[in-house]
């Protein structure tokens, strides 16, 4: 039973995850299975995380379409698609271990889609050389989630929903524990528990196009930062390359990449299929150059290279803003993604529903009678908290991220499919080693320090103390938003990011003066004016890694170094809260060893 | 708001919000069930009178689907100048029944359809207004649906429905025998026509009902193991998905089919003959 | 094209509250969600909400538009007639603010479901099951948990009574997703009639009607279950047969817990 203390609403546990997506889950059933007492916390119900909208599926080298698949040929895909900028262990963890984390969710009630001979069907998806995704229909996040839920409610584990938690709380340099408030009644709690893993995803609610819900606030890159740990790889944000333009209130919204997996394919106003003229130099041997040979490997994969379309989601992104730029975008600032010239309604409808759905209901288009206009929306942040790839332990002791916050397994660029098996994968290892780190500390248990609740509590409820303020927290977020968009977006330059660093600390200042009305009881305004505090600090630490990468690689590109630098293909940059301020560092990045260095070689 | 097992410190008082209003649809609600239940009580007025009337259900080789198969030993006079109806089964009820021996049989196609699971929707809806149309708060202070007797018969449905297919081959039979003219074979007229119609209609409605979808394969795990069962399965999800449709035209067909031969075995109408 | 709308939103908590009018701009494709986000913006910067990713996936933006539960997120603005737009909180779910219900009533139920149990023939994943074996539950797991199903229930809409012994037709597809499952080994005919409350449903449809995935609850899960039962328990061909297999089989305690179409 939880104890008042202080006014405060009290619980113990041996490790509390935040977060309730695919990594939350997954860390809280494997924590609870190696004995640890557990908590799950999230912002939202339970089963409304960010991993419902994975549409595509689960990268898994289970090589039931392609024998010939393994997890050498899923590492080399990864390392490949990820620039080399990937932290080699965990890529290399993550291609071994995604087959045995996809049946385990078949062994926990899953249904994926079926080949004929009752396997798991697998299909393909760009940067991916043999159809690997475990998927159903286009609803594998649904399924991912819900199977993951119902294992933990089977298992009893203790759910908070709709509970923030707004900071870590420490003992030393060791985490101690958590600090929230219940989102419904504005009532603070506080969790002490020597190990806390940050599931929190991503961070893409601070840009004004965005395939992410208002959930995407950056707090756990956020609550690490101020918890002392590291961020990695800040400067690589993924832009998914179709998101939906059109009508305005549904600009960003995703649009699966099994569109193209499935022979959809991406027209500009002349109806040109322009891809064929952005195959870059590093994936010219795996890529098909023309027409017929792209449209042939549909059916004949075996002799036919990929269409460019499949290239990994950078490229395909980057090509789309510069065909938008020459002129030759849609009405309404995108491209055409055609499918129904290419394949039958029923087949449409049969593959693709949730997206026929979408278009029918949100834009009043017919997706298997026309094209769909599309364009780049952010989607995705490679960077996160810098983590020890087997353990998954931030420099923080006791503190450990799994899923989009942690950085490093997706270098520069993340494959599609790649997200969902990451999350199965690092949530495991997270609540594994969270559970065994406790029980090493044996009695050594760290101690809440009353004084850090009373500064936490303060900061939380600095909104109502209004008088200093007039700050209403939707213009602020507004303004954030567009700053993010324009100048620290998909392509970028030495002055925009200086710009948009002097406006960031122009937001930071109006953000000390927010100033909301109402209670605490359930109240969005003041929910999104404590959000916003991590918005900030995370969009600086963005925009400050971007500034230090002088180079374009991946999910990062600079108009004043377009070209890939080999010096910086062996860097990480790592941001730090010194203080009150952002400090950038340079970092080498670990090497493979040779036998996993040949795997990525040209021609494997 | 916790799931599973951490309460929370206080739970707050817990009411829903205060809306007076019985339902804020705007649309008009009412039409629907006002409509069902208008033809449905037609229906039932009309049949209750054309069962009891005990008169003018057959004509040769026409017999009234009420009155099929006439079991009493009263339905004789039916047979006045017939070929032969049912042999077997005329005088299964001896003359101790005196009242219209349309009341018999009735029981089984009224029965089947009172338990169908559409005709359930509809008069829940419609006449019982439970609840009359969605979001609309229903007139009764409890309810405990078919949970509990009596409405947990409705649970009879498959006996109805195993009795319906019998009926339906009875029914085809005089659909038969309605090409056997008093002048013999190979003959049809308007009727014929109709009680070909209304047993085809018959059927259709019993073969789409959802005890016959579970049957064939419903009740199965693994269609796999089934491939015939799975198709026909898949046939019958097809039709199932028309029982709404395909049950108000059997309905309304099969009451039809009466009034034509009752207007025909009373001298109103001639039938047209048509070969 | 903007234009402006009448809102009228409910306002307030337990201890009571009412209709509330706000006017917006709106623009052209617009949802009913975005107009009530306009509302927080302009308005009332405390107006209670819940909602996720505005794409009728997540199913949190549930509430009463018009008197119809909906999807706010789902209900473009074009499709409603003229005139000021209702907005109220789900009527079956005890009020915390505003729009936001307390929907703690589902998760409650989820607990009772028995778990997946994997067949002893087939217990280790990876198992064989093949498309149109898994066809029929994948339909009910497409459930994004909008509650809206549970919502327009008059079994607990109109009877809060109800809500201890009546799981719901989102239930109702869980456990018929199980016993379709097919792998899965468990009986759980008896247990939903018995203890989930199968029998209050009078197969109205309302759920299927509101369901924004368009799963036909009713007709492919709760009569399929329905029938179960009635195999079960009520049908005299499945008993007798039954009894017969029983006795050929030489024992009288093991069929109980499949039926013979089970194979």
């Amino acid at each position: 039973m939880p104890e008042d203390s202080g006014g405060y609403e009290s619980h113990h546990y041996d490790v509390v995850v935040i977060g309730a997506g695919g990594a939350g889950l997954r860390a809280a059933i494997a924590a609870h299975d190696a004995g640890a007492r557990t908590a799950l916390v999230c912002k939202s119900l339970l089963g409304k995380a960010h991993t419902v909208m994975a549409e595509g599926g689960i990268a898994a080298a289970l090589g039931n379409l392609w024998p010939e698949d393994n997890w050498q040929v899923h590492f080399r895909d990864t390392m490949r698609g990820g620039k080399l900028l990937n932290n080699w262990r965990m890529a290399e963890l993550h291609a071994k271990e995604a087959p045995q984390r996809v049946y385990e969710l078949e062994q926990w009630g899953a249904l994926f889609d079926r080949t004929p001979d009752g396997k798991i069907s697998q299909r393909d998806f760009g940067g991916h050389r043999y159809a690997r995704l475990a998927h159903v229909g286009d609803r594998t996040g649904l399924e991912m989630i819900r199977t993951l839920q119902q294992r933990a409610v089977a298992l009893g584990i203790d759910v908070f929903m709709e509970l923030t938690i707004t900071d870590l709380l420490k003992d030393g340099a060791r985490v101690a524990g958590a600090f929230g408030y219940w989102r419904e009644s504005g009532r603070f709690v506080v969790f002490e528990a020597p190990a806390v893993v940050l599931a929190t995803g991503g961070i893409g609610k601070s840009w004004r196009v965005t395939s992410n819900s208002w959930e995407y606030t950056g707090d756990g890159h956020a609550l690490a930062l101020r918890a002392g740990a590291t961020l990695i790889n800040m400067e690589f944000v993924q832009f998914h390359p179709t998101g939906m333009v059109w009508p305005p209130a549904v600009k960003g919204l995703l649009v699966t990449e099994s569109v193209r997996g499935d022979g959809g394919v991406l027209l500009n106003s002349q109806g040109k299929r322009f891809m064929f003229d952005y195959i870059p130099e590093f994936f010219k041997a795996e890529t098909a150059d023309t027409v017929e040979e792209a449209d042939a490997w549909y059916t004949d994969k075996r002799n036919n290279r990929r269409p460019p379309e499949l290239l990994p989601r950078d490229e395909v992104a980057r090509a789309i803003n510069s065909e938008v730029k020459s002129g030759r975008g849609s009405p309404h600032g995108g491209v055409y993604l055609d499918i129904a010239s290419r394949r039958s309604p029923e087949f449409i409808k049969r593959r693709l529903p949730s997206m026929y759905h979408q278009f029918m209901e949100l834009a009043g288009v017919d997706i298997t009678k026309e094209p769909m206009e599309i364009a780049p929306t952010c989607h995705y942040v490679m960077g996160g908290v810098e983590v020890d790839p087997d353990t998954q332990m931030s420099v923080v002791p006791g503190l450990f991220a799994a899923g989009e916050v942690a950085g490093g397994m997706h270098g520069a660029n993340r494959l599609g499919g790649n997200s969902l098996s990451d999350l199965l994968v690092f949530g495991k290892r997270a609540g594994d080693h969270a559970a065994s780190y406790v029980q090493a500390l044996g009695h050594q248990r760290p101690q809440v320090d009353a004084q850090a609740l009373s500064a936490a509590s303060e900061v939380a409820l600095a909104p109502f103390a209004g008088g200093h303020g007039s700050e209403n927290p939707y213009g602020v977020h507004q303004d954030l938003q567009v700053v993010m968009q324009d100048l620290v977006g998909i392509i970028r330059t030495e002055h925009e990011l200086k710009e948009a660093l002097d406006k960031l600390s122009g937001l930071r200042a109006r953000s000390g003066a927010l100033a909301v009305e109402g209670n605490r009881q359930y109240n969005p305004g003041w929910h999104l004016a404590l959000d916003l505090r991590n918005m900030l600090l995370v969009s600086e630490s963005v925009a400050r890694a971007a500034l230090e990468r002088q180079e374009s690689r991946g999910g990062h590109t600079r108009d004043d170094y377009p070209m890939s630098d080999p010096y910086w293909g062996t860097q990480n940059v790592v941001v730090k809260l010194d203080g009150h301020d952002l400090r950038v560092e340079r970092q080498p990045l670990p090497k493979p060893p040779p036998e996993l260095a040949q795997l990525l070689e040209e021609g494997h | 708001m916790t799931a599973p097992s951490v309460p929370t410190a206080a739970p707050a008082p817990r009411a829903r919000a205060a809306i007076a209003a019985r339902t804020l649809r705007t649309d008009n609600w009412r039409k629907e069930p006002t409509i069902t239940a208008a033809v449905l009580l037609s229906f039932v007025a009309y049949a209750t009178w054309a069962a009891f009337k005990n008169a003018d259900y057959y004509k040769p080789p026409y017999l009234s689907p009420f009155y099929s198969p006439c079991m009493a030993s009263i339905c004789g006079h039916a047979r006045a100048g017939a070929t032969v109806v049912h042999p077997p089964m005329v005088g299964l009820f001896g003359p101790w029944w005196a009242i219209s021996p349309a009341i018999i049989v009735l029981i089984i196609p009224l029965g089947f359809r009172f338990t169908c699971y559409y005709y359930r929707k509809a008069y829940y809806r419609s006449i019982w207004r439970s609840p009359a149309a969605c979001a609309v708060q229903e007139p009764h202070a409890r309810y405990r649906g078919e949970s509990k007797f009596p409405l947990i018969i409705q649970n009879a449905h498959r006996w109805f429905f195993y009795l319906g297919l019998l009926l339906n081959g009875i029914l085809t039979y005089d659909a038969v025998e309605a090409f056997h003219f008093p002048s013999g074979w190979g003959h049809a007229g308007f009727g014929t026509l109709m009680l070909v119609v209304n047993a085809v209609l018959l059927w259709a409605y019993s073969l789409s009902c959802h005890a016959c979808r579970h049957i064939i394969g419903g009740r199965l795990k693994h269609f796999s193991r089934h491939p015939v069962r799975f198709r026909l399965w898949g046939i019958v999800s097809k039709w199932n998905a028309r029982h709404m449709e395909i049950a108000w035209v059997s309905l309304v067909f099969v009451a039809l089919t009466d009034l034509y031969v009752r207007l025909v075995a009373s001298g109103w109408v001639t039938d047209p003959r048509f070969f | 094209m903007s234009r402006e709308l009448l809102l009228r939103i409910w306002r307030g908590d337990a201890s009571g509250g009412d209709l509330v009018d706000f006017v917006v701009p709106v623009e052209e494709g617009e949802v009913v969600l975005d107009a009530v986000h306009k509302t927080q913006a302009l308005h009332a910067g405390d107006l209670a909400v819940r909602w996720n990713f505005k794409a009728g996936k997540c199913g949190s933006c549930s509430a009463e538009i018009n008197g119809h539960p909906r999807l706010m997120c789902m209900t473009r603005l074009s499709s409603l007639p003229s005139g000021p737009v209702t907005i109220t909180p789900l009527r079956t779910f005890p009020v915390i603010r505003d729009l936001v219900t307390d929907v703690s009533f589902n998760y409650e139920k989820a607990r009772q479901v028995p778990a997946f149990s994997p067949r002893p023939e087939q217990p280790v994943a990876p198992f064989i099951m093949y498309q149109q074996d898994v066809e029929r539950s994948q339909e009910f797991r497409k459930c994004i948990e909008c509650w809206l199903c549970q919502d327009v229930c008059h079994v607990i809409r109109d009877h809060e009574e109800n809500k201890p012994h009546y799981s719901g037709p989102r239930f109702f597809i869980r456990w018929a997703e199980l016993d379709m499952h097919p792998n899965d080994g468990l009986d759980r005919k008896e247990a939903l009639q018995d203890t989930q409350g199968l029998g209050y449903c009078n197969v109205t449809k309302c759920c299927t009607e509101v369901c924004p995935e368009g799963i036909k609850i009713t007709d492919n899960a709760i009569i399929p279950m329905k029938e179960r039962v009635v195999d079960a328990k009520y049908d005299p061909l499945v008993r007798f047969a039954r009894r017969r297999l029983r006795r050929a089989r030489g024992t009288a305690s093991s069929a109980t817990s499949q039926g013979p179409g089970h194979g």
